[in-house]
Formats: structure tokens, sequence, C-alpha cells
């Protein structure tokens, strides 16, 4: 809040024609760091194609001999009664909304810690006004009886 | 674009992808072996030398073994499920440093496949995405020991996941920046000789914390709720045969290193030891090292735990991790204003 408070002070134009030309290959990779999120996506390709590539190789190698009642579901070996896509406890969708209320308070407080150095007692008195608005949630959640498993 | 730049890339990724795979295939044989000794027993001892080449043979094992759809699963995701539980896991190796800048055939050479600003975030961001694979598993094989394993997984991997950020916002308010090069290098050096500099020292709170949820993260004992073999098989692989199995079983150990390898960043120091400054090559031994030192204390715990019940766990997350977070969040800025 601090920032938005300071005063505005105005970028001098930068100059048209005196510059230095400036080479391609320093702008790819000195300038502008998202050329260093390339070796992610490359990663990320060989990590896509390795399970496919082993599941293809297996599906080759393997030998399958189907009967009915090895492609049913396992119950321990009884048949196995109605299926799976049934009703589930309440609680799990009641967890998943608590979840996000606490995560998009946890990415807040990401950025704070970065420049924590230079809010410093600003920094400080706000982080507690901000935890003690959430504490009261957690509180009322807690009381209500949202954080019970039984 | 700089094409030694490109280059460099790709032979760091391709070194480090290698090592990495075989390092998963023998953490699998360290964990039966100590196992094996903590139970007193042996362990597989009989193929090759120590039992050394028994990743290979199970291996083998895995590529001919054969695989059963069942009838009633959702086939698309069933296929799908595994590897998308796999790619985050294998990604997040991308942005892991290992070591300070070397010098190597005449290049600076940063040890670590890249560097971006944001690392922490990335690692965060891209082993959320792994309780995907998790719940798609259990949701689509159509059985009720997948479906329970599938949601009692997500259900604690996203409540774990809140305290896991708390404890990672104390070590940022620390040093400034979520980028891990500069995170372990702050931890450079020694107090009077003999301490050194790790954040273990100065927020033992938010190490414990740390711990405690990334061992949840990982659904390992005594956190191993969704495969818990007593009362739901397998969990959400229970369906899951031969190659599909093994990539479970791969991204469940790729997830352990990539946490062991976070632990040791944000808490002892990275890839910093004694002479690291002089030779900097060093600097991945000892890296090795401490991750050495958390799977072998994943696999200790292994062999002496029990495993929670479902609503203490889930308690305990609620109830006790994110409170003492928050607090230890709270106490961290206060001690890092008023001592700095």
């Amino acid at each position: 809040m601090i920032f938005f408070l300071q005063e505005q002070i105005p970028l001098p134009n930068p100059p048209i024609s005196s510059a230095p030309p400036v080479q391609v290959n320093a702008i790819l990779t000195d300038i502008n760091p998202i050329v260093n999120y390339l070796p992610i996506l490359l990663l990320l390709i060989i990590a896509i194609s390795f399970p496919v590539v082993a599941l293809n190789i297996s599906s080759f190698l393997r030998r399958t001999v189907f009967d009915q009642a090895k492609l049913s579901a396992y119950e321990c070996g009884n048949d196995p009664v109605g299926d799976a896509r049934e009703r589930y406890s309440v609680r799990y969708y009641i967890i998943a909304m608590l979840f996000l209320i606490f995560d998009v308070e946890t990415v807040f407080l990401f950025p704070w810690a970065i420049i924590y150095d230079q809010l410093a007692i600003f920094g400080l008195i706000e982080i507690f006004i901000f935890i003690g608005i959430l504490i009261v949630g957690y509180y009322y959640a807690w009381r209500k009886g949202a954080l019970e498993w039984v | 674009m700089d094409i030694y730049k490109l280059i460099e890339w790709v032979v760091k990724i391709g070194i480090v992808f290698l090592i990495f795979m075989h390092a998963l295939a023998y953490i699998v044989l360290l964990e039966r072996r100590l196992l094996g000794f903590i139970q007193m027993r042996l362990g597989p001892n009989r193929v090759g030398p120590f039992g050394l080449l028994q990743p290979l043979a199970d291996g083998i094992k895995f590529f001919f073994k054969e695989e059963i759809i069942p009838r009633d699963a959702d086939r698309t995701l069933y296929i799908i499920a595994p590897v998308v539980a796999l790619v985050p896991a294998l990604t997040t190796i991308a942005v892991i440093p290992f070591g300070d800048t070397v010098n190597l055939f005449g290049r600076q050479i940063e040890l670590s496949i890249t560097r971006v600003d944001i690392s922490m975030l990335v690692i965060l961001a891209l082993t959320s995405m792994g309780v995907y694979g998790i719940v798609l598993a259990g949701w689509s094989s159509n059985n009720k020991y997948s479906l329970m394993g599938g949601l009692r997984s997500s259900a604690q991997m996203i409540s774990y996941e809140l305290s896991l950020s708390l404890a990672i916002v104390g070590v940022v308010i620390f040093s400034g920046s979520l980028d891990l090069v500069q995170i372990a290098k702050e931890q450079m050096g020694t107090w009077g000789g003999i301490i050194p500099k790790w954040n273990i020292f100065t927020q033992p709170i938010g190490f414990t914390l740390f711990l405690i949820s990334v061992i949840a993260e990982t659904n390992r004992v005594p956190f191993d709720l969704p495969e818990a073999e007593t009362e739901l098989v397998a969990g959400f692989h229970t369906e899951y045969s031969s190659m599909k199995f093994a990539i479970f079983f791969i991204a469940e150990y790729a997830n352990m290193v990539t946490a062991s390898a976070m632990a040791t960043l944000l808490f002892l120091g990275g890839w910093h030891g004694p002479y690291v400054e002089k030779f900097p090559l060093l600097g991945p031994v000892y890296f090795t090292m401490k991750i050495l030192f958390f799977l072998v204390l994943y696999i200790w715990l292994r062999g002496t735990l029990p495993r929670f019940r479902y609503d203490q766990l889930m308690k305990f997350g609620w109830k006790f991790m994110i409170p003492v977070a928050l607090a230890n969040v709270v106490l961290v800025a206060a001690l890092a204003l008023f001592l700095y």
C-alpha cells in the first residue's frame, strides 16, 4: 500500500538514435528471462514421451489372455456388488472449499514475504491484521464442526 | 538464439534425466534392502552382486507382464492417469539447482538445468498437479477401493499443501526471494566456523512443519492412507498392472526425491559444505549426500511407524498443522524484523 502513496517519478525519455546497437543474442538470453523457461518445456516433452514410449513397448511385448473374471472389478475375490459410481461423504466437499480459502490466502503471503524487508514494521502490522481476519473465519469453521471428521 | 546455450541445455537435460531415472531405480532397491535389515532379513540379494541388478530384472518383468483393463473402467482416463501422475514429477527436476556456477570446457555452466527467478513456485505448482493423476486413477478404475483411495489422497494432499506452503513462506521471508539458487546462497558460510548458517537452525519449527507436510504430500508412511494395504488393498492403483503400475511407482519415488531436494535447498543449505567455495564441483556431492539422508529417513520411518487413522490424519492436518504454521509465519516475520 505504501507504494501507491508514493509520488510517481516520470521516467526519462529513452534516447532515440544515440544508443549503440544491441545484439540479438544478448536480448534473447540475457534480457528476456522468459527464454530460461524453454528447458522446462523441453523436459516436459521428454517427460510425456517417456511413459508413452514405455507403455507402447510394453504393449508389443506382453501376452494377454482375457476372461470375464479377470476383467471384473477387484473385490477380494468375490463377485463385485454394484459399481463405484455411488455417493461419498460430504466431508470431502467441505475440505475442498476450506482448501480454496486457505490456499488463496497463502498465495497472498508469497509476494508479501518477498518484499518483507522493504515493508518492515508496516508489513508486520499488516500481516497481523490479515491473519487476524483469517483466524476469525477459521474459528467459525472450527466451532461449526467443519473440521471434524466423524 | 545462442546455439551454444541450446546445446548446453539439451546436454544438461540428457545427463540429469538419465541420472535421475537410474537413481529412482536404485532408491527402490535401497528401500527394499534397508527395510529388510530393519526387519532382520536380507532383502533382495540374488540378482547380481549384492542384488545390484535387481532394478533391471524388475524393469524387464514390468515390460512383459500381462495388463488388465477392467471391463467397467473409463478407458481413456484409465490410460491417461499414470501419465498425468508421472509427468509433473519428472518435470520438477528442471529447476532444481544442484551446485554453483562452474567453469567447464571454457564455459560458465550453471549446475541446474535452468535458472528461473520463481523456481520455488514452479516446483509447488508442478507437485500439486500430481494429485490429478491419483484422483483420475481412483475414479476411472470404477472400483470401490480405488475410489476411496483417490478421494482420501486428494483430501490429504490438499490439506497438507497448506502447511507446506506456509512453512516455505517462513524461508522466503528470510531470503527475500523465490529463486532456489538465491535461497541456497543465503545459507552460505558458518557461525563461528562451526555451525553452518542453515535455515534449519534459525527456523526449527518451519523445518518440522515442512518435513511432516512433505511426507504427507508424497503419501508415505505414516501418512500412506491412500494405499493402506490392510483396508483398501492398494488404494488408487488396485486395478493397475504391468507398466502402468510401474509408472505410478516411478512417480511416487520421483516425488520423494523432489521433496528431499526441496528440504535440502530450503533448510539444509543446498549444495553448501566444507571447501565448496574452492572446489565448486564438490557441490553436487554434498547435495546428493543430503538428499540421501532424507531418503534414508523416509525408509526408516516406513520401517518404524504404524499408520494413522483417517480422522486422526485430517484432525492433525487442520487443527494442529495449520494454526502452528500460521503462528510460525508471524513469529518468523517478527524475528526477522527485530533481529536484523
